[in-house]
């Protein structure tokens, strides 16, 4: 596999995505609202008696830390099924599976065409989001909650890993399955199991603290290999030329 | 350059193309004709490594299609233009033939040039910089072979190349075909066309499922025989037609002093035919011989297989 080629379709997606701004746009969004609404509720909610009890800010700051690994299980869906299926609505898979390029070097570009702005934007809108929630809540800690351990396993361990499982599911989804939308549908699939993790964190069934984060963090990038194998075995050029429609 | 030996493929039990044998030389423009659903677009897919076949071989240059190390190094020396163009409707011209000349490795200087080159041969230069989504079927077909020939193939497939096309823009993607014959590139033209088969290729295989035929023009016009001359006289009598009576020709039929003589070799048997006229007297006025086209061997053959 050369790393060459696939950023040579990584870039040509890139620039493809950056012209085409719907899709863009859908994955911006997602985080700046987040980012953005979340110090929104911290600073609207019990206003009248006086906000939120000091004691309670960092069970809620790390609940909504999680949000950063959903996000970007969430984000790399449109673009991973626009890049993948989108060559095939075209009808482009043709002439480019007829150049010197395999099946690893395709993939891998459109995974990285559809890692990059996901994670650029997971990024931004963390960066949005501690800002303002330190800002916000530093009068009354007393210290600056953000950056702290728990947010540095989330983004730099378990919001790329997210990222890249949401991908290989929209790999794979999109190389076996024939439509664009049952494709998409299949990939947003992904984000359920992190919104459950989330929900068993709220409810107390686990807690979010580092060692839990290392453990989920170890559990998912064994299951980026499982993929990865998966979605090499699955891409099949024959079949993608032939039967999709 | 070519070489196809008993190449079949199968879609489960369908029969797409049995029993392809044919060679196409280096330099040579090789028309593929047959009706839909022959089996052309297929033949080049498994040509091109696109798809697999089923049984038999096939050589492109000295590698050996369905063998994984050789299908790479087929595609680096094969450019093609499928059915459906399939460009980049968001990039610009530019940026489309900028793409693949990276994917096969061009320099940048290789890829600058060639796309200047290719542009201004195919008339879009002035509109490189405008996305190929808003181009019209002609343009984006000539596109569509600028891409095929970033990387200077030696071989380039064509898959109905002129289908769509206005009879100028069809013109200029001929003309081109044959400029590129000039650089002795080797081309494999996927074609319904059998006027555009007939005025540019150098060998024709006539397809269904099965191949029919195979040759030049020529000799596919000849191989179905029923070839005729006709000769206009001021006045037809019975001297003359007892003298060609003796030549033991084909039927000959006499319409308002036309005579109208099947033959099976007019180049060979003008001659004597000619020579019994007038010394019957005859004064001929025309000698036409009527072939039959490419057409006519077309549909016998696509009919025979029905
Ligand atoms: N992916 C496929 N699965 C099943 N059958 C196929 C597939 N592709 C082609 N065929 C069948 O193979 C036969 C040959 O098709 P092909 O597209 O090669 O014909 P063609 O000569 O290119 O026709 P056209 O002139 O219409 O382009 C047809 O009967 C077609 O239905
Ligand atoms: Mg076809």
């Amino acid at each position: 596999m050369r790393l060459r080629k696939s950023w040579i379709i990584a870039a040509k997606d890139l620039k493809v995505i950056i012209r085409k701004r719907t899709v863009l746009y859908t994955v911006v969004m997602l985080p700046l609202i987040i980012s953005i609404l979340f110090p929104v509720v911290i600073e609207l909610s019990g206003q009248k008696s006086g906000g939120i009890p000091a004691a309670y800010l960092p069970v809620l700051l790390s609940a909504f830390a999680f949000f950063y690994v959903i996000i970007p299980a969430i984000i790399p869906t449109p673009i991973a099924s626009y890049s993948i299926v989108g060559e095939k609505v075209e009808k482009s898979l043709e002439p480019l599976l007829a150049t010197p390029i395999t099946d690893g070097e395709i993939l891998l570009g459109k995974s990285i065409a559809a890692f990059i702005p996901s994670i650029a934007a997971t990024y931004a809108g963390a960066a949005i989001f501690m800002v303002l929630m330190d800002s916000l809540t530093y009068s009354k800690l007393g210290y600056l909650y953000y950056p702290n351990w728990g947010m540095g396993i989330i983004l730099l361990l378990l919001a790329p890993l997210a990222a890249t499982l949401s991908i290989e599911m929209n790999v794979i989804a999109s190389s076996r399955v024939s439509d664009v939308r049952t494709a998409s549908q299949l990939g947003a699939l992904m984000f359920i199991p992190f919104v459950g993790i989330y929900v068993a964190g709220e409810i107390g069934i686990i807690t979010l603290d580092t060692n839990t984060l290392l453990i989920i963090a170890a559990i998912m990038a064994a299951l980026v290999l499982v993929l990865f194998y998966i979605s090499t075995a699955t891409f099949r050029r024959e079949e993608i030329l032939t039967k999709w429609k | 350059m070519i070489d196809a030996e008993n190449l079949t493929k199968k879609f489960g039990n369908l029969t797409a193309v049995e029993d392809l044998t044919f060679h196409v030389d280096e330099g040579e423009i090789f028309g593929f004709l047959g009706p839909n659903g022959a089996g052309k677009t297929t033949t080049v897919r498994m040509l091109c490594c696109l798809i697999s076949k089923t049984s038999g071989t096939a050589k492109i240059a000295d590698y050996e299609i369905g063998n994984d190390a050789d299908s790479m190094k087929i595609r680096k020396i094969i450019g093609l233009v499928p059915d459906n163009v399939g460009l980049y409707d968001g990039l610009s011209a530019y940026d489309n033939l900028d793409f693949y000349g990276k994917l096969y490795d061009c320099t940048e200087t290789q890829r600058k040039e060639n796309i200047e080159k290719f542009l201004k041969m195919l008339g879009l230069w002035d509109k490189r910089d405008v996305s190929a989504g808003t181009f019209s079927k002609g343009m984006k077909q000539k596109l569509a072979i600028a891409r095929a020939l970033i990387h200077e193939p030696e071989i380039l497939f064509l898959d109905e190349p002129t289908v769509n096309l206005d009879p100028e823009s069809a013109k200029t993607v001929r003309d081109f075909i044959l400029e590129l014959k000039k650089e002795k590139k080797t081309i494999f033209l996927n074609t319904h066309n059998l006027d555009e088969a007939q005025r540019i290729c150098d060998k024709i295989g006539i397809l269904n499922t099965k191949l029919m035929a195979i040759g030049t023009p020529k000799e596919l016009e000849g191989s179905i025989g029923g070839r005729k001359t006709v000769i206009q006289l001021d006045q037809v009598n019975d001297t003359i037609l007892n003298a060609l009576k003796k030549l033991s020709l084909g039927n000959i039929t006499s319409d308002n002093n036309k005579l109208t003589i099947d033959l099976e070799n007019p180049e060979k048997e003008n001659w004597a035919i000619v020579n019994a006229i007038v010394g019957a007297g005859g004064h001929i006025q025309t000698v036409t011989v009527l072939g039959s086209t490419l057409e006519d061997a077309y549909l016998k053959l696509v009919r025979e297989t029905k």
